[in-house]
């Protein structure tokens, strides 16, 4: 004698992204703290210094951020213009900005007046940097010249008329205090060295470049411009690694994730994007409200601070273990693990008499009442609401299950409206999902046989029919699009494979 | 036609155990059942076969007790005997000829001397008309007597065995046909009929289906074809007769019971659910759901501790204290079709093929009994006509048995066709299949043909479908899974040509897909067409590539009587011939191939190699209608015989099945009389049940025996020698006290031992009998110690 068999539900593939560690990671941020600038936010730079302050460059303006407030604890305000590049020195004292009136000023954190001005440029600087000895400023303008000026007397120490467009993106070596690299408009990236006359490297990004930066190994440059991210070997003279291409607009900004494993470009086209530095792979992605120009990531990864267009500033701050674990602490309310496996870990004596339980399966409510032949309350249980929303292979299985029997019909026949409308809803609702498709086509059907001849009665139920007419209508054209669109492929494909000839007994002897 | 002696058609597998009812001992040991041309009996405890009762020559179509004598069986056949068996012992005690095909058989104990027999009436002899009569067996010595004295009973009954029944202590009997209920009064020598309206209003088909009487009160019940059950009482009379109706079945009743108190009525139907109605509270009814496949018989043991039902699929089930299904006698499912081939299963070598609905069944036929159904569809059966149920219809395993894949299928009426490729690992643990991989709608349309790649490498799998595609699916390996699962690797298609069937050489290299008239080959390897041969007109309906010696060889058999056999070196055709081929099939250990062809109605063999022109065996005629399921099984044995006719059997076996599901094999002479000997060899103590206890108790007894055997055995050996006898006499019966040193003794008795290597007749097995020498020798001396010892 046989047991029950349950009604085969099928487990669908999961469409979508799969979890992997990095989706695990990127995702571990609250929800992102949004505060709006003046401007478009143009810049960004995190201090090295403890706490980790961040200064946000927006219109003429440069606000510095705590971490975790949302008004900023010091604001510079002392330009004629809009602002650009306010960079932090590496030991966090000292700040400097460049500005549309081509003037640049070095602040120090704590003051509000300018220490020095650098006077020189003749238009707007929209690149600002220290050299890693601390004592000397890179700046890049619109006048395509790239200067150095010493901090102590604000004298300018060289300048370089090589680009013949816009600088609009540089960084200096870490590592080395008189090397330096700046991106322009011109689609070039050159590499300077402070004592040498001339750049002593030139790539050819072929976009306008928007961003450079180095790794931290300083081996590697990636530069970003158009649509593209290019990665150069510096220690082969500047020779393209790879060139990513995942963005549709122009790629504004380029950052590091902290142990350097992970890169992260941000376009115009309002997405973030993250790499794996080892294949180049993108791992995982952000989207934002607007175009974004700035990205900075917090030491550690701790928060993401993203600058848009429309001026709005956008911060993410990781999760802390501890939330997590309050998190975990509010869904448990089952009995714990001592009590759930209690007496079931015994083991048996020599002596014992062992009593042999039968195992009684489980069957859902369903089965049971397949089981019992009660079609109609059978579907009934598969229709609830829980369940039509959240499993509906559940609902499609016993609908089949029923068709199989050759009962559908009948659990189908006999609805009052609220039932019908119920059921009508989880059609228009299903019915063009291509999984559940052959199955709700003949409920459909049936549906249609048993209940027109009260169509009509019921305001209700005739909007869901009319509805339905729609939703399938218009599902037909999109078949007859795709079908379309299939045999204009395998034209192309026909045309594109070569003909191969196959030997034929009869053909050659 | 051509007969050969030495090699002969003989019945395979199983014959129909649930033909017609089973019969349980007074006792309860035994179970007795119609089976083909012989009567089985088997154990109720432990389900085994005991032994069988042979000797009718036909059919047989009833088994009773004789109700004079507990320990004897009376037997019917077509053939037209009555016999009477003493069942313990597989006697034939006696045979009446009655001289007309005998349908169906009863006896009551009041009537004694007298069985009641279901004949052709005897004007219409070839017409479907039968009457029942009363037999008196003759009281004579003789081994067979002939009893032709029949009395007409009851004119006009149904063949059927369930519908005649006796009543209570033998008094009247109580037979339907149609919408007829005939009752005859032995006593008053008049019968009654009552008639039903035909009913057809309102669905009900009133027809009778069959019919039990209560053993101890004036009750009868009848069964319908609508499911209804009546209760007729008061039927003495024309007049003021009434019945009572039950229903509970949805389908015609197939049978009815009460068991031998008369408290409780059973009763089974199609839905395969035994429902007791408890006798005067009707209402009341317990059931026994599930049981696997519609019920056809039920009969109660006569101290009504054990029911047993019979179903459809060829299993007796028998029931303990109405409750507790005990034990299942499981023939060879015979289902309504055979749509996988007939396949072997490289591992446990078992025939696999169609079961019960949704299954396959695992058949060994060295046991002849079925090992286990895997269950492939895994949905509830509804028990029910008219049903479009998935039907298993394609099945195939890999080379080595790791693998199983199966093609289930549901075609609704004017609907879209449903078809499910089901993948199963097989589990060392469970020792069965797994399923894996279940692929829905694999192809837009019917699967012709579906094939593992032989080669040891790739597990491969390659069907072809009606949609014009053939498809090559790959155990895809994934590293983060511990488990593999199947994918589509290659879709292929010849001009939107159909393919109807597809074969891989033998080592898996090249696979041939019959493309209606053309047969492509492929390249597994590079998915690269190699060649294509075609050879108009007709489609190709089977391929297979030859083996060993002939593997260049590919052949193909087309629906216009052709026969093709192409060489693939040189691509061209190499001969054909004009041939009905209605199958193909390839022996897997030798260059044979078997090809059966069907000629005016019935199916011809013939066995070749594609090298030699002249068939290594021919047979016509060999049985009405297309075979179309046929398969080599391999032997475990090689037979050797050097006979040229006979040596295609040496390796393997081919069992085919014919149109009426007979399974037929080829057996020539000497493996049966092989079979014989060791049956015989096997033959137990039968008067003693099989139980575990007996089987625990018998081994130890069988290995004293040994023991003992093994003590004379050497006796036997040693009188054979002629100077050994003396010697060995000499010492054992001279007092031990006269004896001299045991170390002397040895070498003397080992000297007389010993065999000149002259001796021509110890040519061949000189060092095993030395060796044996030996053995016996240290044996001998240790005894000899111990009488000395013991001294």
């Amino acid at each position: 004698m046989a047991s029950f068999k349950s009604t085969k539900i099928p487990i669908y593939p999961k469409l979508g992204e799969k979890v992997t560690p990095d989706t695990l990671y990127w995702k571990n941020y609250k929800a992102p703290v949004q505060i709006k600038e003046f401007g478009a936010v143009t810049s960004i730079d995190f201090s090295s210094l403890a706490p980790h302050n961040y200064a946000v460059t927006a219109s003429t303006r440069i606000h510095i951020y705590g971490p975790f407030s949302t008004e900023p604890v010091k604001t510079f305000t002392r330009f004629k213009d809009t602002a650009y590049s306010g960079k932090f020195r590496s030991d966090g004292q000292l700040l400097v900005a460049g500005c549309e009136d081509s003037v640049v000023r070095l602040f120090d954190v704590s003051g509000k007046v300018a220490l020095r001005v650098f006077k020189g440029h003749t238009k707007g600087v929209h690149v600002t940097d220290f050299t890693s000895d601390c004592y000397h400023i890179l700046t890049g303008s619109d006048d395509y010249t790239c200067r150095l000026w010493d901090i102590p007397n604000s004298t300018e120490l060289t300048s370089y008329k090589e680009h013949t467009d816009y600088i609009r993106c540089g960084t200096t070596s870490k590592l080395n205090r008189d090397i330096f690299i700046t991106g322009s408009y011109d689609h070039t990236l050159r590499v300077f060295d402070a004592r040498v006359e001339k750049s002593v490297m030139t790539m050819d990004h072929s976009q306008p470049v928007e961003s450079v930066l180095l790794y931290p190994s300083e081996g590697l440059l990636v530069s970003a411009g158009g649509r593209y991210v290019k990665v150069w070997d510096l220690l082969k003279g500047g020779q393209p690694l790879v060139s990513l291409k995942n963005h549709h607009k122009t790629v504004t900004c380029l950052s590091l994730s902290s142990n350097g494993q992970r890169l992260l470009s941000a376009s115009l086209d309002r997405h973030v994007k993250i790499y794996n530095t080892t294949n180049y792979k993108v791992v995982h992605n952000f989207d934002y409200a607007a175009s974004i120009l700035s990205l900075a990531l917090a030491p550690d990864d701790e928060s993401i601070v993203v600058g848009m267009t429309n001026g709005v500033l956008s911060i993410k701050h990781r999760k802390s273990p501890e939330e997590k674990r309050e998190m975990v602490g509010k869904q448990r309310m089952q009995p714990v693990y001592r009590i759930f496996v209690k007496g079931r870990n015994y083991v048996p004596k020599k002596d014992d008499f062992l009593v042999s339980k039968p195992v009684k399966s489980h069957l859902a409510k369903y089965d049971k009442q397949l089981k019992k032949f009660n079609i109609s309350k059978a579907l009934d249980t598969a229709l609830e609401s829980w369940r039509r929303n959240r499993k509906p292979e559940i609902t499609v299985a016993v609908m089949k299950e029923l068709d199989r029997r050759g009962t559908l019909k009948n659990a189908l026949a006999g609805r009052d409206e609220q039932n019908l409308s119920q059921l009508l809803n989880f059609l228009i609702g299903n019915v063009v999902d291509p999984r559940f498709t052959p199955v709700l086509v003949t409920a459909t059907e049936m549906i249609l046989d048993i209940y027109q001849a009260v169509v009509g009665q019921s305001s209700v139920v005739d909007r869901q029919l009319v509805r339905l007419q729609e939703l399938v209508e218009r599902e037909v054209d999109y078949q007859q699009d795709l079908l379309e669109v299939l045999g204009m492929l395998d034209t192309l494909f026909a045309t594109s494979l070569p003909r191969k000839e196959v030997p034929c007994p009869g053909s050659s002897r | 036609m051509v007969v050969h002696a030495e090699i002969r058609m003989v019945h395979r597998g199983g014959s129909k155990i649930n033909f017609r009812e089973p019969v349980i001992t007074h006792d309860s040991r035994f179970l007795l059942c119609a089976a083909g041309e012989s009567v089985n009996v088997y154990s109720t405890s432990t389900e085994e076969y005991v032994h069988d009762l042979q000797g009718h020559t036909d059919l047989v179509t009833g088994v009773v007790l004789n109700p004079s004598n507990h320990l004897q069986v009376y037997s019917c056949s077509a053939d037209g005997t009555v016999r009477l068996w003493d069942f313990t012992d597989a006697i034939l005690i006696k045979t009446f000829i009655i001289g007309y095909p005998i349908y169906s058989i009863y006896v009551s104990e009041k009537h004694g001397g007298v069985v009641f027999l279901v004949v052709p009436m005897a004007n219409y002899k070839s017409s479907e008309l039968f009457q029942l009569v009363a037999v008196h067996l003759p009281h004579s010595g003789d081994q067979e007597v002939e009893a032709r004295e029949l009395s007409a009973v009851l004119c006009d009954v149904s063949h059927h065995p369930g519908a005649a029944s006796f009543g209570r202590e033998g008094e009247y009997i109580a037979a339907v046909k149609g919408l007829q209920l005939e009752v005859f009064f032995f006593k008053k020598q008049k019968s009654y009929r009552f008639s039903l309206k035909s009913g057809m209003k309102k669905g009900a088909k009133n027809a009778f289906t069959c019919v039990s009487c209560h053993p101890k009160e004036d009750c009868i019940a009848t069964g319908h074809e609508d499911g209804k059950i009546r209760m007729w009482r008061n039927f003495n009379q024309k007049k003021e007769y009434t019945y009572s109706t039950l229903h509970w079945h949805h389908g015609a009743v197939n049978t009815l019971c009460f068991t031998p108190e008369g408290t409780n009525l059973l009763s089974g139907g199609i839905e395969s659910v035994l429902v007791h109605w408890h006798y005067t509270q009707e209402n009341q009814k317990d059931f026994l759901p599930r049981l696997g496949a519609a019920i056809t018989h039920i009969a109660v043991s006569p101290d009504g501790s054990l029911f047993c039902t019979s179903h459809s699929d060829n299993k007796i089930t028998i029931i303990q204290s109405c409750v507790k299904v005990s034990a299942v006698i499981q023939g060879l499912v015979k289902g309504d079709g055979v749509w996988t081939n007939l396949i072997i299963d490289p591992r446990s070598k078992a025939l696999v093929l169609n079961g019960k609905p949704g299954h396959l069944q695992f058949y060994s036929l060295h046991h002849d009994k079925q090992l286990y159904n895997l269950d492939i569809v895994q949905q509830e059966y509804i028990h029910e006509e008219g049903l479009d149920q998935f039907e298993v219809v394609k099945a195939a395993f890999d080379a080595r048995g790791d693998w199983l894949a199966t093609v289930e299928e549901r075609r609704k009426k004017g609907a879209e066709l449903e078809i499910n490729l089901k993948l199963w690992a097989y589990d060392e643990l469970t020792q069965s299949f797994v399923l894996n991989t279940t692929v829905t709608a694999p192809h837009e349309d019917r699967i012709t043909a579906m094939f593992f790649s032989p080669s040891p490498e790739t597990t491969m799998l390659v069907t072809t479908s009606l949609d014009g595609h053939f498809k090559a699916w790959l155990l895809a390996d994934h590293s983060d899974a511990n488990e593999g699962f199947w994918a589509c690797d290659f879709v292929g298609g010849y001009h939107l040509l159909k393919p109807g069937c597809c074969s891989f050489s033998a080592d898996g290299s090249l696979l041939s897909v019959g493309f209606q008239e053309v047969v492509t080959v492929w390249s597994p390897a590079s998915w690269e067409l190699l060649t294509t041969l075609s050879q108009p007109p007709g489609a190709i309906r089977d391929l297979c590539f030859g083996r060993l010696s002939c593997s260049k060889y590919l052949l193909g058999a087309s629906t216009k009587n052709q026969l093709c056999c192409w060489n693939l070196l040189t691509c061209s055709l190499e001969w054909s011939t004009p041939m009905d081929v209605s199958l193909l099939q390839t022996d897997p250990l030798s260059e044979n191939i078997a090809a059966f062809c069907s000629q005016s109605g019935s199916s011809d063999l013939f066995v070749f190699k594609p090298s030699e022109p002249r068939p290594l065996y021919s047979q016509k005629a060999l049985c009405t209608g297309k075979v179309q399921h046929a398969v080599f099984a391999p032997r475990d044995q090689m037979l050797e015989s050097c006979e040229e006719r006979t040596q295609w059997l040496n390796r393997s076996q081919l069992y085919f099945l014919t149109q009426h599901m007979d399974l037929l094999t080829f057996s020539t002479k000497t493996e049966e009389d092989r079979l014989l000997a060791s049956s015989k060899q096997l033959m137990v103590d039968d008067s003693v049940a099989v139980t575990p206890f007996y089987l625990l108790l018998g081994k130890h007894r069988g290995q004293q025996l040994e023991k003992q055997e093994a003590l004379t055995n050497p006796m036997a050996e040693r009188t054979q020698l002629p100077q050994g006898s003396i010697a060995i006499k000499e010492l054992l019966h001279t007092p031990a006290h006269v004896l001299p040193s045991a170390s002397f003794l040895c070498a003397m008795f080992v000297r007389s031992l010993l065999i000149s290597s002259s001796s021509a007749r110890f040519k061949s097995g000189l060092w095993l009998y030395h060796s044996r020498t030996l053995r016996l020798v240290s044996d001998m001396y240790c005894q000899l110690r111990d009488q000395i010892i013991s001294n």
